[in-house]
């Protein structure tokens, strides 16, 4: 009775924990576009949050965020699926050939469709034969990779435009424009009044060329959430993660649900790599991933293995790819003061928690970063596209004891091994 | 068949296996692209001329000790997948001090030498007090140092490299002729010089099988590996263990791009070779962790790379084909070993009862 009641409390003490729901996540999107609109005035770096750039962040956001929405599928099933990348690789491919060849709709199916080979391999890999996951993920990072150089090369050689290493030009899927709110929106965004001209900015992305593909994304988001958190197919899914014997004494076909999971996973990871192929670009490149399937996951753990820290995740880091690209410079350099300021608050926070060490570090490298932006005038490229990577890693150094992932995540089960 | 000899023909029928495998499945991609199957073969399994094996021996020497980096890391369930990040940062700060020339002839190249071990291991400790001190898993942390140290490196070679004339590609000052480590050649011919690395990757190998097999240390690495609790239990301090052994592979890895620097290349520049930590995975995995079958591991993926290379003029098929050969073998190779490790299981069950069963002389109750 006793272990009953204590293990309710601990369920009460875990649930609320991790857990970002939909309002959360526009109160923060909200609260990131004030401080970017501070930083700007102070500043003087107005590539911050202006239209285009939000526009791009979008663009750059979709592809990780689907690539993470993958992983979290097959994590939640219980396997870890390090394969995210390559399954983008063979999307990038899937998009190319069948895009080129039957028209964009159908190349975002070829996309869904070649990742999801790769998450098959995955599953019979992993489920069946009870192969590590990472090294199952590993293997399938080298074949994709030289199935689609073998493929490309066949497939695209002599085509107008085309060669061993890239497709023809890609029609883009549609893309929508709300003129008149769009126009609007934009002479608001010229204003330049504090705040309300970059949320015009804001807005103003999202009623200008549109894409439909990012629209389905963020729909798969909600459906994902719906899915795996509101059905009974979600529950007994993320029960195989969680304990998979326990699950097959409850009657769970085990093995069918990590296949399932393991299936869309590549799926979406794949639809991920068809988004770099049609929407970020205009035809499909040898190495057009560039390792967003290892950000993927990245930004899936960052967010703790649930939607709403994912897109979180996926979105700083859509954002600091973006800022690469766009005066990166000039912009990174102007964060910089943003990281300082946080930092001291962070600091203060941790002194008043007794945590004089972490607090110390902290004050350390705010006094580094203001420092930094006192004596230079632009962070190089290089740093500048750096950034995601060492914010994760920083992430993870310091949040990791706050990450709970499934429980039975990356370990090999066999049918019948529940007694 | 005795025990032994089952043991010995099960441990030779996987490796076979795995490759049977792979070949079969490469061959079918091939029918199904419609390429030719039979002349892919017989070009890559034809007999490779003298150039081509110095070649291979070069690749695989490199290769093995990619492989070996790795390895340590797996005897203790670590995954080390950084090695490509740790032997390119690695390598620039060799071919960097050495370029500088601060020390006369092989004192440079000694200096060198360690400069790369010290940085590959320090890149590599960052993911293994990361994993110790704060329970950051090796494989997401090492993912992030390899983007790292890419850009790390291009922004440091900025710095440090000298513009070619003519060209656009930037490189570090080149190595000194006193400072470079000699190759021999197999024959008369030009092209066909092996590095002299090769014997410092031989040495590598036994003292990675001499550490593990033979000293305390390496007793502790390998039961830390098969069993934390066990260790903990027996006084293993298996967080400084953690640290220890990715340092130790860190410090492996620094060296995989040494024979290509010091024989070959002698300046590190934009093009220098990238991917071959992740082809020492697949290595260290074909192998087994064992150094010798990590040598065979190496010296296949280095003779498909070399005799696919003449794929695209003679038969107009992409050399990328030996990737997927490569990516399968690493599937089968651990479903062979597996699929051969249950049956091999069944046959030593069905020994026991046997065994049991007849000097009774009655019914065993068990016979499975």
């Amino acid at each position: 009775m006793s272990a009953l009641a204590s293990a309710k409390d601990r369920l009460a003490a875990v649930r609320p924990k991790g857990r970002i729901s939909p309002w959360w996540i526009l109160i923060g999107l909200a609260a990131a576009l004030f401080l970017l609109s501070v930083l700007q005035l102070v500043t003087g770096a107005d590539d911050l949050a202006s239209s285009g750039t939000i526009r791009a962040t979008l663009i750059a956001t979709v592809p990780i965020a689907l690539a993470g929405l993958g992983g979290l599928w097959s994590e939640r099933s219980g396997v870890v699926n390090i394969g995210l990348e390559g399954m983008m690789i063979l999307g990038t491919f899937g998009a190319g050939f069948f895009g080129y060849h039957y028209g964009p709709w159908v190349g975002v199916l070829g996309a869904i469709a070649m990742g999801a080979i790769g998450g098959l391999i995955h599953a019979v890999a992993t489920v069946l034969f009870g192969v590590d996951h990472i090294i199952s993920g590993v293997a399938i990072n080298i074949i994709a990779l030289g199935a689609t150089q073998y493929l490309a090369a066949l497939a695209f050689s002599g085509l107008p435009g085309g060669g061993q290493t890239q497709s023809p030009t890609l029609r883009d899927v549609n893309s929508i424009t709300i003129g008149p709110l769009s126009d609007a929106l934009g002479d608001i965004e010229g204003s330049g009044i504090f705040f309300v001209s970059e949320l015009a900015a804001g807005l103003r992305a999202l009623v200008t060329e549109l894409s439909l593909l990012v629209l389905l994304a963020l729909l798969l988001f909600v459906l994902t959430y719906f899915v795996l958190w509101r059905t009974a197919f979600g529950l007994r899914l993320r029960s195989c993660g969680e304990s998979p014997a326990a699950a097959e004494t409850l009657g769970v076909n085990v093995y069918r649900y990590k296949f399932i999971a393991v299936l869309v996973s590549g799926g979406l990871a794949g639809l991920g790599g068809g988004f770099l192929a049609l929407v970020a670009s205009s035809n499909y490149r040898d190495g057009q991933t560039g390792g967003r399937g290892y950000i993927g996951l990245a930004a899936m753990i960052f967010g703790n293995w649930r939607p709403g820290g994912l897109l979180a995740g996926s979105g700083l880091f859509g954002y600091t790819e973006t800022l690469g690209l766009r005066r990166g410079g000039e912009s990174v350099h102007a964060l910089l003061l943003l990281i300082a300021a946080l930092l001291v608050i962070v600091a203060i926070w941790q002194w008043r928690r007794l945590r004089h060490v972490s607090a110390g570090v902290s004050a350390v490298i705010a006094l580094g970063a203001a420092a930094l932006y006192y004596s230079t005038d632009a962070v190089p490229g290089d740093f500048t596209r750096m950034a995601p990577y060492v914010t994760t890693l920083l992430v993870l150094a310091f949040a990791s004891q706050r990450l709970r992932m499934p429980a039975a995540d990356g370990q090999i089960y066999r049918r019948g091994t529940a007694g | 068949m005795t025990p032994r000899m089952t043991r010995i023909a099960l441990g030779i029928a996987a490796p076979v296996l795995a490759l049977v495998a792979a070949f079969l499945i490469t061959s079918l991609v091939l029918l199904i692209a419609g390429d030719p199957v039979g002349e892919v073969w017989s070009t890559i399994l034809s007999v490779p001329a003298t150039r081509n094996i110095a070649n291979i021996i070069n690749s695989a020497t490199v290769l093995y000790i990619s492989g070996l980096a790795v390895a340590v890391g797996f005897r203790m369930n670590l995954f080390n997948i950084g090695v490509d990040g740790q032997y390119r940062i690695a390598a620039f700060a060799a071919a960097f001090v050495a370029g500088e020339a601060w020390l006369p002839g092989y004192l440079n190249t000694l200096l060198a030498v360690v400069a790369a071990i010290l940085v590959g291991a320090a890149w590599a400790g960052i993911a293994g007090v990361l994993r110790a001190r704060r329970g950051v898993s090796e494989v997401i942390s090492t993912i992030m140092l390899n983007a790292i140290s890419t850009y790390l490196v291009a922004y440091l070679l900025r710095q440090a490299a000298v513009q070619e004339q003519g060209s656009n590609i930037i490189a570090t000052r080149e190595i000194p002729e006193g400072s470079r480590i000699p190759g021999f050649s197999l024959s008369d011919q030009a092209g066909t010089t092996v590095y002299g690395f090769v014997f410092i990757a031989i040495l590598l190998g036994i003292g990675y099988w001499v550490m593990l097999n033979r000293t305390r240390f390496g007793f502790d690495l390998r039961a830390t590996g098969r069993s934390e609790p066990a260790a903990i239990a027996s006084g293993i301090d298996t967080k400084r263990m953690i640290i220890y052994t990715m340092l130790i592979s860190g410090g492996i890895a620094g060296l995989v791009g040494l024979p290509i620097l010091f024989g070959a290349a002698y300046s590190y520049g934009s093009t220098f070779q990238s991917g071959l930590g992740f082809a020492g995975i697949a290595i260290a995995l074909l192998g087994r962790n064992h150094p010798i079958g990590i040598a065979l591991g190496a010296l296949l993926f280095a003779f498909l790379d070399e005799q696919s290379n003449p794929l695209q003029i003679l038969v107009d098929v992409a050399p990328d084909i030996v990737k997927i050969t490569q990516g399968i073998i690493v599937l089968t190779v651990v479903i062979a070993y597996e699929v051969v490790r249950r049956y091999g299981l069944r046959i030593e069950q069905r020994q026991v009862a046997q065994a049991l069963e007849r000097p009774a002389g009655e019914k065993s109750e068990v016979s499975a």
